[in-house]
């Protein structure tokens, strides 16, 4: 038994160790940044100015932080729907679908119901968030009632989501003249900070005499950021503290164990999947609502959803890893854009390092499963 | 008795000291195995027997010390090299391909072949009838794993040993999986093994079969040696008390009990198995208040779907339980705890418990959602781990950390969380299923003293075991079950093992006086 004991604290010390996963994440985030700079080398640029492209491109202007803000707000909150499903044990893909039931059922209710500022925009948000809801919730239904495995449901979903998306786009009463896209939302509905104000003659005068508001004023400021890290609070709160959150993560850690203990297994996935989806239309509607005001008519993914996979996996699985994850995904999304502009350097550079930095992210989990696995079947061969 | 040639070292290893990390697992262990003996290593669960085993079929590597096999100094770095020096391993696990034939499992890396490179199967055959005629084992070559009996499948893996020209035999848990005939034909084979030279190194945990069949035995403790003596000289007590290092308690302390109500009463139970097929097929069985109720069989015979058919997991096709006088036929399993049962799951790894979850998180599985662990829907982590502090402290569970991760903890204390968790329910109806495999002699008395304290405090307890003697032990009546009915009630106090053994094997007493009566 003390052997026993001594090995499980010793393994216990190792296993602190391999916690401390922000250490672990900024290595992988570093030699992410390595692969990266090695490739623009190989292809004949210089990653040092290409790195300070990127650094200028976010932080040498307010205006840049403000765009990389919004550009973050989507994929950190797809960053969450998939995290919350991958700790209730479940593989949401479909993140990128009920983002698009989000924002359709967004840019629809904030067009043509009529309601008073502040009440319009919660009603709209809420609606959308709970049509995401459900059709998450109906891959889970499908995974509970069928035994449809939810990568499957949710990626036949995605597809289901675009083309209802377009059509609804493309109904006559939807869609805006001499354009491919829905009409724009009601004022009331929207949540862009000083939106009126801003282009207003009192506004820009002030905007004048006050160079840094001005810049900061430029882009669509608004709440989402501040939705964002409330969502984040109310994602971890119910996944750590309530008992509904107890019995999503007994279910995603040991499912045959919840049930032995009389948790309802099956009712978890689908509460599990309508939360998930229930976030990835919080991240559509929240990008209709503040910054695009509108739905368009999509050729294809726009790949918020698949973006939250990667949020979600950089920033292990927890909210407040998905923010700060989002937060840099959504920097080198924007800044590195810029690097075909400015040094005609390939932007898909931004894709090999997210990728390379997944890559490593994932490479000390390979490590600590690698490690379970092998004092599992130490166990075993020594009897225990 | 065979013979043992003291003359001829076999296997002679120094000093074997084996170091994982920071953990010793073997410390300095000295093991020397004449030719025709069978060596007996007891220890408990983590021991170090199983390392130092494994030291010798070339799974791990020595940090310090010196192997010799016939007195030659050898290195052996891998398994293929334990083999080639006469070394064969049979493990507790099988690992045989089920839809093969036992000729094509036992050849399988060493096939026979003919011209062109076709198997010759003719020769394969007549090759492992010859050794399993030379040692008794009564294996068909030609029948295929997967229609084969456990203890049929572990001849096998014995069979694949020899064929490879194995002379040291070294047998990990081999009775674990056994029927009591099953264990006496594995005695006679052993045997046979010894008397045509070979040496076999038995693995184990359990007294009895030391006691049967070994000459030898050494004792690891804490990855020491501790001794290694003449199985002969000693009593079994005191081979425990060696092993565990401190007297043990065999028999179970039973106090007489009146019987109370009935408290469990299955009428005609069927249930479907994992591919569709019946498992039970009309099962009866009633049991009262204040009794053990042993259900004895050989395992598939429908014991896991009684199991999951009576804490609501798997679909009863037709007939009825009754808890307490109450029907739970189709109930929810959570309806199904509430309603008085608990249960020490067969899988503990599997069903037992959450190992990611903290020991604290782990005690209120089934009451996570009442007061005082959850108030409107938000669970107050506070009374949870007082919860679990009390409890540990009151089981004795080791770490007396409740913040450990279940995971962290030793099977056994694994167990001992379970059982207290189920214990505190205070369930009228306790299922114990397997309670203590693979468990050590330690935790298997705690275990047997808790299912006894139920029983005291009034309430049922149905164990089911495929541990003959664990039922013998413990129960106030054994029901035996075969393919998916009960086929006899007795009361343990008049029954006999061996009757028990055969039963369980499908030996219908009164079957068998007809014809003669005829």
């Amino acid at each position: 038994m003390t052997l026993k004991n001594k090995l499980s604290r010793q393994w216990h010390n190792k296993k602190h160790f391999l916690d401390h996963t922000i250490f672990f994440t900024m290595v992988s985030i570093f030699l992410g940044l390595v692969i990266g700079a090695i490739v623009l080398a190989v292809v004949g640029f210089n990653p040092f100015e290409a790195y300070w492209i990127i650094i200028k491109g976010v932080f040498s202007r307010p205006k840049y932080i403000v765009y990389t803000i919004i550009k973050a707000v989507p994929i950190i909150v797809t960053g969450y729907s998939v995290a919350f499903a991958f700790r209730t044990g479940l593989f949401n893909i479909g993140a990128e679908g009920q983002f698009l039931i989000g924002s359709i059922t967004a840019a629809l209710a904030g067009y043509f119901l009529h309601l008073p500022i502040v009440i319009h925009a919660l009603t709209v948000f809420l609606l959308a968030v709970m049509a995401a809801a459900l059709w998450g919730g109906l891959a889970g239904y499908l995974k509970a009632r069928f035994g449809v495995h939810e990568v499957i449901s949710t990626i036949m979903l995605n597809w289901i989501a675009l083309y209802l998306n377009n059509y609804l786009v493309m109904l006559p009463s939807v869609k805006r003249p001499h354009a491919e896209a829905s009409w724009n939302i009601l004022d009331t509905a929207r949540i862009d900070l000083f939106g009126a104000w801003k282009v207003s003659e009192a506004g820009m005068a002030w905007r004048l005499e006050h160079p840094f508001f001005h810049d900061i004023l430029q882009p669509e400021i608004n709440l989402g950021i501040f939705v964002a890290g409330l969502l984040g609070i109310l994602t971890a709160f119910v996944l750590n503290k309530t008992t509904l959150g107890y019995e999503l993560r007994a279910v995603g850690f040991n499912k045959d164990a919840a049930e032995q203990g009389g948790i309802n297994v099956k009712k978890n996935f689908v509460v599990a999947m309508a939360i998930a989806g229930g976030l990835a239309g919080a991240a559509g509607a929240l990008n209709v609502l503040g910054v695009a005001r509108e739905s368009v008519n999509l050729a294809n993914m726009e790949g918020y959803g698949f973006d939250g996979i990667t949020v979600a996996l950089i920033g292990s699985n927890t909210s407040i890893g998905c923010f700060f994850s989002g937060l840099f995904f959504g920097a080198l999304k924007y800044s590195g854009a810029k690097l075909q502009s400015t040094l005609g350097a390939p932007k898909e550079i931004i894709s090999i390092v997210m990728g390379t930095i997944l890559f490593f992210v994932a490479m000390p989990k390979l490590i600590q499963l690698l490690r379970s696995m092998r004092s599992q079947k130490k166990k075993e061969t020594t009897g225990v | 008795m065979p013979e043992i040639d003291f003359s001829r070292t076999v296997v002679d290893m120094q000093k074997i000291t084996k170091k994982f990390g920071e953990v010793l697992a073997n410390d300095a262990i000295d093991l020397t195995v004449h030719k025709g003996e069978v060596h007996a290593l007891l220890g408990e669960n983590g021991a170090g027997k199983s390392t130092l085993m494994n030291i010798l079929y070339g799974i791990y590597r020595p940090t310090s010390g010196a192997i010799f096999i016939n007195t030659k100094p050898v290195q052996i770095p891998d398994p293929n090299a334990a083999i080639a020096r006469g070394i064969g391993m049979v493990h507790q696990h099988f690992m045989l391909i089920k839809p093969f034939s036992v000729a094509e499992n036992i050849m399988l890396g060493r096939e026979v072949v003919k011209k062109w490179g076709f198997l010759d199967r003719k020769k394969a055959f007549r090759a492992v009838e010859a050794l399993s005629e030379k040692y008794g084992l009564k294996v068909n070559p030609r029948a295929k794993i997967q229609d084969i009996s456990v203890g049929m499948g572990q001849r096998v893996e014995i069979l694949k040993v020899l064929y490879r020209g194995a002379d040291i035999l070294i047998l990990d848990e081999p009775t674990a999986v056994l029927t009591p005939q099953e264990i006496q034909d594995l005695t006679r084979i052993i045997r046979n093994l010894t008397a045509e030279g070979k040496t076999v190194i038995l693995i184990t945990h359990k007294l009895g079969e030391i006691k049967l069949v070994a000459d030898y035995c050494t004792i690891i403790r804490r990855g020491k040696r501790i001794d290694t003596v003449k199985v002969a000289d000693v009593s079994e007590q005191e081979l425990a008390a060696m092993m565990v290092g401190r007297p043990v308690r065999f028999q179970v302390q039973k106090k007489a009990q009146p019987k109370g109500d009935i408290i469990l009463s299955i009428e005609n139970l069927q249930v479907k198995d994992n591919r569709g097929l019946p498992a039970l097929r009309g099962l009866d069985l009633e049991m009262r208040a204040g009794e053990i109720m042993g259900i004895a069989g050989v395992d598939g015979n429908g014991q896991s779907e009684l199991i999951e058919a009576l804490t609501g997991l798997r679909k009863v096709e037709s007939g009825r339980i009754l808890l307490k006088g109450r029907d739970v036929t189709h109930l929810s399993p959570k309806k199904i705890i509430h309603q008085g049962l608990g249960t020490i799951p067969e899988d503990r790894q599997k069903r037992g418990f959450v190992g990611e979850f903290t020991v604290a998180e782990n005690m209120i599985i089934e009451k996570h959602d009442q007061p005082p662990f959850s108030r409107r829907g938000i669970c107050d982590f506070n009374a949870i781990r007082q919860f679990a502090k009390e409890v540990i402290r009151q089981f004795d569970i080791r770490p007396t950390d409740e913040n450990y991760k279940a995971r962290e903890l030793s099977g056994g204390n694994q167990q001992k969380m379970i059982i207290a968790r189920e214990i505190t329910n205070n369930p009228g109806l306790l299922i114990a299923a397997q309670p203590t495999r693979g468990l050590d002699v330690g935790a298997i008395e705690y275990v047997h003293k808790a299912l006894v304290a139920q029983r005291e405090n009034g309430k049922g307890v149905l164990l089911i075991s495929l541990d003959l003697d664990e039922i013998m032990n413990l129960a106030d009546r054994i029901a035996v079950i075969f393919e998916g009915r009960i086929t006899a009630i007795l009361e343990a106090a008049q029954a006999d093992k061996n009757i028990i053994g055969l039963m369980m094997a499908g030996y219908d007493p009164q079957k068998q006086a007809e014809p003669a009566v005829a």
